[in-house]
């Protein structure tokens, strides 16, 4: 039985999803018999890790820090395994637009964009480009901060009017936001979890909203009762495959390792499927879609977080760099 | 790679071995089943998480509505428990009766003889900080789909209590001298013309918590005299009442009333300390009998040792003097929020000059979401409550509560520069995107308003009711 720092809080504004994951994560660590040394990461966080010298760190933080590659680049400086991604493949998840570059040259589908930091409208007029793309893109349009998770800032644009309150609000998360077009359809996600036989994908998640609510957002997603989800999602012929595969090919292609959450629109007009974007570090909240997933692959959840830590044992910190 | 079929393997769970464990799915499935229907509006909101992170020490909250308990001489508290300790062991270490010891009681007449109240004690019952008061008062009242009227901001904290009795609330809207009592009546009427009476009308009337405004007397009076007219029950959380810093105090609408219609909410929060959660109500009787069974449901009865924490405390006669030790350092701290505002809040935002209380409430421009503003103020390491969280129908999304009594002048004078440098970036951003013209810093001045309504009152029903049901 391994030692093993659980890595949780942090400063994101995913504070709290973060300690609810870490709370289930560190239950299920505890039963499998580990000893669990958990730690709310701050200032102290290298001081704690050294004191601890855990043999492994599960990486149980959402949002900035955990999720942007930061504390991944501490662990793998210390030399300390841990749990998820390392560094490169985090930044590429963490930051949407780095994402959707990747999979449009790889030719993964994903909803037509474009991207702005906030220097472009400041310093160099990027106001004046923005009725060509809402031309081109059409409108409903969704506008939302590169970076962020749990649908923090992501606003609908209805009409032309909208659109500057929405990149406000886009922009009080990140510098650099992107006008995305809506997909009209069914929100599907897809989790991959790796084993010994490689990357697997689990069954296929669909979110059902509450009909008063416009989209899943924050609160649909972090309160039971909010959204109903359907495990395995009952979608036309073929589509749980193709979403399958399509997950999978995100998931090598940026580079993720031992679990990712793919977050897929399936549009109602075409049938289409569309990546929307890649979670390095899913949340493990009751309502959280991987253990869903897991679970209806038969994988417990005290099994899946048993799997996530071989996974990082089984990669040595040389082997990440 | 590979891909994982779709049918659940129940049978294999791959964990050790062990008891069976349920799984996620089920764990949901299953206390979702359980749940009762008011849970559906007891809400969550990305607002409360955000609010969190605000703990963090290195984060200058100018969010909470704490009272600065550090002015309370530590070796007066360690004096205090002492005596109580050695006088009244036994008494404080037991259950007590749910109305209350008579000792605490004897406060609560002290207490509302100084604001110009005079009653006896046993017209009071003892609760569990004041918010019990409103827990009960819903308890006592109202049955799914009933009316309240509450203030257009009203007391965040009040919010989950009226959504987990399932009222439909309409909030009617304030100016500088406190509820609109003109849109009150005119509410009121349309209200019975649909055939529904409210069942209370919810209000803070000295130094409104979050408005910062001070409801006037013509009004004051106004208001007893509509709820006996319309036979309507008024309830009247008095927290702030004894923290005036200027200006002449308000009769309290328990004193302009006969005993009729005003339910009555104290607190020693405010004026000694909100850790011992003591709090008290007085009613019409029968209102109150109800109130005193619904308390014996809860919690059978308040906590005996704080009760006589406060008992020995008023034994030694210098209560008031700490409360106007707390008012002046209060006042201090307003004036020095004030100015604070004027030197860094841009020339759109608009605030009130509270003459008491926690807090002022400030409205920025209609185009920034103050939701979103605490998110990229708390990467600054500031914190503040968004307007949204004292409304109930989706309005105050550009307004926001500062709270003065909790943080010192320095982080005062600090917090403010962050959150105007915030703002600032926001209202300059705003006008690149939109092409307009960028406006600078404010030339000063103070406002005394409460924003200007859109919407005076608005009926909001239930959202699962309008869904119709679970």
């Amino acid at each position: 039985m391994s030692r093993v720092a659980l890595l949780k809080g942090g400063h994101s504004l995913e504070r709290q999803v973060s300690l609810k994951s870490a709370a289930r994560v560190e239950d299920a660590l505890e039963r499998l018999g580990h000893e669990v040394v958990d730690i709310d990461v701050g200032a102290d966080l290298v001081q704690r890790l050294s004191a601890a010298a855990p043999d492994v760190a599960f990486v149980a933080m959402h949002g900035r820090d955990g999720e942007d590659g930061t504390v991944q680049e501490l662990l793998e400086l210390i030399g300390t395994p841990f749990t998820g991604p390392g560094p490169y493949a985090c930044q590429r998840c963490w930051d949407k637009v780095l994402t959707k570059r990747a999979l449009v040259e790889a030719g993964i589908p994903t909803p037509p964009f474009h991207a702005f930091s906030q220097t472009a409208f400041r310093e160099l007029g990027a106001a004046l480009a923005l009725p060509a793309i809402e031309q081109r893109l059409e409108f409903p349009l969704v506008i939302k901060p590169a970076s962020q998770g749990s649908a923090l800032g992501i606003k609908f644009a209805r009409t032309a009017a909208d659109v500057p309150g929405c990149l406000l609000t886009a922009f009080s998360y990140d510098t650099k936001v992107l006008l995305e077009r809506h997909v009209d359809g069914d929100d599907l996600s897809v989790s991959i979890l790796d084993g010994p036989e490689g990357p697997t994908a689990l069954p296929v998640v669909q979110a059902i909203p509450h009909p008063d609510d416009d989209f899943y957002d924050f609160v649909a997603r972090y309160e039971i009762g909010r959204t109903t989800f359907a495990c395995p999602a009952d979608l036309p012929p073929g589509v749980t495959e193709r979403a399958q595969r399509m997950a999978l090919e995100a998931y090598e292609l940026l580079g993720c390792h031992g679990f990712a959450r793919v977050d897929i629109m399936l549009e109602r007009r075409s049938g289409d499927l569309f990546v929307i974007e890649v979670n390095a570090i899913p949340g493990l909240t009751e309502t959280s879609l991987l253990p869903q997933a897991a679970d209806a692959a038969g994988i417990s959840f005290d099994a899946l977080i048993g799997r996530m830590l071989d996974t990082a044992l089984a990669r040595s910190p040389i082997a990440r760099a | 790679m590979k891909i994982e079929d779709d049918q659940p393997d129940s049978g294999q769970s791959g964990g050790p071995a062990g008891p069976p464990q349920r799984t996620a799915a089920h764990e949901l499935e299953r206390y979702g089943a359980l749940f009762a229907r008011r849970t559906q509006v007891m809400r969550s909101s990305a607002m409360r998480d955000l609010m969190a992170v605000t703990a963090r020490p290195e984060v200058i909250s100018l969010s909470g509505g704490l009272p600065d308990t550090t002015t309370f001489p530590p070796e007066s508290f360690a004096g205090l428990m002492a005596r109580l300790a050695h006088q009244e062991s036994a008494a404080a270490l037991q259950y007590g009766p749910t109305e209350g010891h008579l000792a605490v009681r004897e406060c609560v007449v002290e207490v509302m003889a100084a604001e110009g109240m005079r009653i006896e004690a046993d017209d009071a019952l003892m609760t569990t900080g004041g918010q019990q008061v409103i827990d009960l008062v819903c308890k006592t009242l109202i049955d799914p789909g009933d009316v309240i009227i509450a203030e257009a901001p009203t007391y965040p904290g009040a919010v989950p209590t009226f959504c987990s009795y399932e009222a439909d609330v309409v909030q009617i809207d304030m100016d500088a001298d406190g509820m609109r009592i003109d849109v009150l009546e005119r509410t009121l009427d349309t209200l019975a013309a649909e055939g529904r009476a409210p069942k209370f009308i919810y209000t803070i009337p000295s130094f409104h918590n979050p408005a910062g405004v001070t409801m006037s007397l013509e009004r004051r009076r106004r208001l007893v005299q509509i709820a006996a007219e319309r036979e309507l029950l008024v309830l009247e959380d008095n927290p702030y009442g004894m923290l005036r810093f200027e200006g002449e105090p308000h009769p309290t609408l328990y004193s302009l009333d006969d005993a009729s219609f005003v339910i009555y909410l104290g607190t020693f929060s405010k004026i000694l300390a909100p850790g011992i959660r003591v709090g008290w109500t007085v009613a019409p009787r029968p209102v109150m009998e109800k109130m005193n069974l619904g308390k014996q449901g809860v919690d059978l009865c308040s906590s005996s040792l704080t009760q006589k924490f406060v008992s020995t405390y008023f034994a030694d006669g210098r209560w008031r003097d700490y409360v106007t030790s707390l008012s002046a350092i209060y006042r201090d701290r307003r004036d020095v929020m004030l100015e604070a505002l004027a030197e860094h809040f841009p020339a759109e935002a608009t605030w009130t000059r509270p003459e008491g209380g926690l807090f002022l409430w400030a409205t920025l421009p209609d185009y920034i979401d103050t939701t979103d503003l605490l998110a990229r103020a708390l990467r600054d390491n500031v914190a503040f409550v968004p307007g949204r969280a004292a409304y109930m129908d989706g309005r105050g999304g550009s307004e926001m509560r500062l709270n003065f009594s909790g943080v010192g002048d320095q982080e005062i004078r600090e917090g403010i520069r962050r959150i105007g440098k915030v703002i600032q970036e926001q209202v300059e951003l705003y006008s690149t995107i939109t092409g307009a013209g960028p406006t600078g810093p404010a030339a000063r001045r103070p406002q005394p308003a409460v924003s200007e309504p859109v919407v005076e009152a608005r009926v909001v029903p239930l959202r699962q009711r309008r869904a119709g049901g679970r």
